[in-house]
């Protein structure tokens, strides 16, 4: 999740012809495969390994090598409800997709569970699932991960331009999610379209509990943000594009995803990623394979692959998000590539962090649209 | 001869076909779906039923009355705005162009090589706070100095017109293009002054390249969201944004479907209105 937008800075522009590239730069033709021999993984922008030279992802030229399998990533995914839209007609009609696997946030990964929309994995095929973190291991819309093992997890909390927030508010640094309603930011804040991450965060600046959000709460939420809509202290509601407006300098506070950030400094080192101390959001995504995909095995072993510290190491050095494979693991391999990862809080938090995440209560699907409803119309839509 | 009389008459038809085929594949069906959809009742968690829910039409009429009035101001002000500079701009090259006229028209034309979205990102970049336009804009005090342009009207406003002045432009520079020049010489002689000529004959005659012009910017812009999204705040989002939110988001497909037909109506009427008013022989409903 959560794609960085090409922009004209250099690096994110790198990035953005690498990842361009990475598709036509895919060693060997169909020919050289099966028929079967192919793998349909449909991925977020952004969101795994690429050498900038070469354009092509190390990971997924080492799987194609190694098993002969030949991957069709395609980075389709700018946005959950926007993909759902895409394949929701075709598994309604119990058609294949032409996808074997694809990357959706946990509360969408619920959605496609709950209507029987993806197919269950065959844990024969992928021991390496054993590697994943314990806290990921068993979740509430999935029990026991008989139908989605994580690709990466990650924050929402608060990115802010320090230089930017002395100057208009003369804080020193931010502390609470409560800072991001300052007058002295009045228009240069934003917020997130995802209704999870927005209203999550805006419930723990009011002492509420995300984790049991009622629609009380969220009503409380969006009665609390709406004075700071009509008043035009919040500037926009964003996808992604609020990573480029911070990074210029346009928005000094924003509700922040964490690898964004990260990633984001080496650009402006002025940013800064807010741990608040009343908690924050946390989220996974999920890797499922979908109903009457035509390459589940392979799917299977492409998820294994990715479930070895190494290859998940390698990732993680270039996308700053949280593995989900168990992070001793992977520390061990980490420190191969650069050494400073392995202290990075972002990347590996502690216990002490993870105390203070918060997952958004899993809702049905009654309770979404009505969440959705009161977040749309907070959010002008 | 009787073979190629036969022939003869059914060429009209056969010319029609392609289009007519191509209109009842893409355009009436799925209009005959949205319609049927638009009476739906239910919920996408327990389905949609068909019960010829009318009042679909009015709920979302009432409940997005705001952003359906945003649209058509914003839709109206942007395609005054590029009338306002697409007139000059296709008379100049008309009149004025000279040898030069292919190559302004050219000019004119350029910037839709570029795709939508990369034109509209690229005002992002213009119009940002540490960008040049609202630098010199604060360096002359006519925006405070921690104003801004993104999210805001203006931003969503002018960049809207910027995205749809080449189709005000080209229709005006045709039929001023086409105006026989002894008339405007005719009214000199008969000593009538520049603006009387103007108003008086070159205008009237430009007429229906100004309503096609008008037509051809208005409908566009009033349904656009990408400006709104990508230059907008939450308070300058349009119908065409709350239309993807319906169907996207809320996954409220019968409401997103009514309020599509709503805004077909009124652009309908809007438009036959316009045309009765301004009543050109070259364009009629």
């Amino acid at each position: 999740m959560r794609p960085l937008r090409t922009t004209l800075n250099r690096r994110r522009f790198l990035k953005a012809a690498a990842a361009t590239g990475a598709l036509a730069a895919m060693p060997g033709g169909s020919w050289m495969y099966g028929q079967d021999n192919v793998l349909n993984f449909s991925n977020w922008p952004f969101y795994i390994d690429v050498d900038d030279e070469t354009g092509v992802s190390p990971t997924l030229a080492d799987f194609e090598a190694e098993f002969g399998i030949r991957v069709n990533y395609v980075e389709e995914i700018p946005d959950n409800d926007e993909f759902f839209a895409i394949i929701a007609p075709l598994l309604e009609r119990g058609e294949d997709t032409g996808r074997d696997l694809i990357v959706l946030t946990d509360w969408m990964a619920s959605r496609l569970i709950r209507r029987g929309w993806v197919e269950e994995l065959n844990k024969a095929n992928m021991p390496n699932w054993e590697n994943m973190r314990a806290d990921l291991k068993s979740v509430a819309f999935d029990p026991g991960r008989r139908f989605s093992l994580v690709w990466q997890s990650g924050f929402t909390a608060l990115g802010y331009n320090k230089v930017l927030v002395k100057e208009l508010t003369g804080k020193d640094q931010l502390t609470s999610v409560n800072d991001i309603f300052d007058p002295g930011l009045k228009g240069r804040v934003t917020m997130l379209t995802e209704m999870r991450d927005t209203l999550g965060l805006t419930m723990l600046a009011l002492g509420l509990d995300p984790q049991n959000a009622t629609l009380a709460d969220a009503q409380a939420a969006v009665d609390h943000l709406k004075g700071f809509v009509d008043s035009g202290h919040i500037r926009a509601f964003t996808d992604n594009s609020y990573a480029d407006d911070l990074a210029v300098g346009n928005v000094v506070a924003a509700y922040a995803w964490s690898g964004d950030v990260i990633q984001l400094q080496l650009d402006n080192p002025d940013l800064e990623f807010l741990f608040p101390q009343e908690g924050f959001m946390q989220w996974s995504d999920n890797m499922m394979i979908p109903l009457r995909a035509q390459h589940k095995a392979n799917a299977e072993t492409f998820m294994n692959f990715y479930y070895r510290p190494a290859i998940q190491a390698q990732v993680e050095a270039y996308v700053n998000y949280i593995p989900p494979v168990d992070h001793e693991l992977v520390k061990a391999e980490i420190a191969a590539i650069d050494d400073s990862l392995v202290g990075n809080p972002l990347i590996f938090p502690n216990a002490a962090d993870l105390a203070k995440a918060n997952v958004f209560r899993p809702l049905d699907d009654a309770e979404e649209e009505e969440f959705n409803a009161l977040f749309q119309d907070l959010i002008g839509v | 001869m009787n073979l190629a009389g036969g022939l003869r008459r059914w060429i009209p038809y056969l010319l029609l076909a392609p289009g007519l085929v191509w209109l009842i594949l893409f355009f009436v069906i799925p209009l005959f779906t949205l319609g049927e959809v638009s009476l739906k009742e239910g919920s996408f968690a327990k389905g949609f039923q068909q019960t010829f829910h009318w009042q679909n039409f009015s709920d979302t009429l009432s409940e997005y009355g705001e952003q359906f009035l945003r649209s058509f101001q914003y839709g109206g002000l942007a395609t005054l705005l590029a009338l306002m500079i697409g007139y000059p701009l296709a008379y100049a090259i008309a009149f004025r162009g000279g040898r030069f006229k292919n190559l302004l028209l050219f000019l004119a034309v350029l910037p839709f090589f570029t795709t939508y979205l990369i034109r509209t990102l690229a005002w992002q970049t213009l119009l940002a706070d540490q960008g040049p336009v609202v630098g010199i804009l604060r360096t002359f005090h006519i925006l405070p100095p921690t104003g801004f342009l993104l999210s805001t009207p203006i931003a969503v406003i002018s960049s809207i017109m910027y995205n749809f002045l080449p189709f005000m432009v080209l229709p005006i520079y045709v039929s001023l293009e086409k105006i026989d020049r002894r008339l405007v010489q005719a009214a000199q002689d008969l000593y009538a002054t520049t603006s009387r000529t103007f108003l008086k004959v070159i205008l009237p005659l430009s007429l229906p390249g100004v309503v096609a012009g008008t037509l051809l910017t208005f409908i566009p812009a009033v349904g656009d969201f990408v400006n709104a999204k990508l230059l907008g705040g939450p308070r300058d989002l349009m119908i065409g944004n709350v239309i993807q939110s319906l169907f996207l988001v809320r996954l409220d497909y019968p409401a997103a479907a009514a309020l599509s037909f709503v805004l077909m109506a009124f652009i309908l009427v809007g438009v036959m209105l316009y045309v009765r008013v301004l009543g050109t022989e070259d364009i009629q409903v």
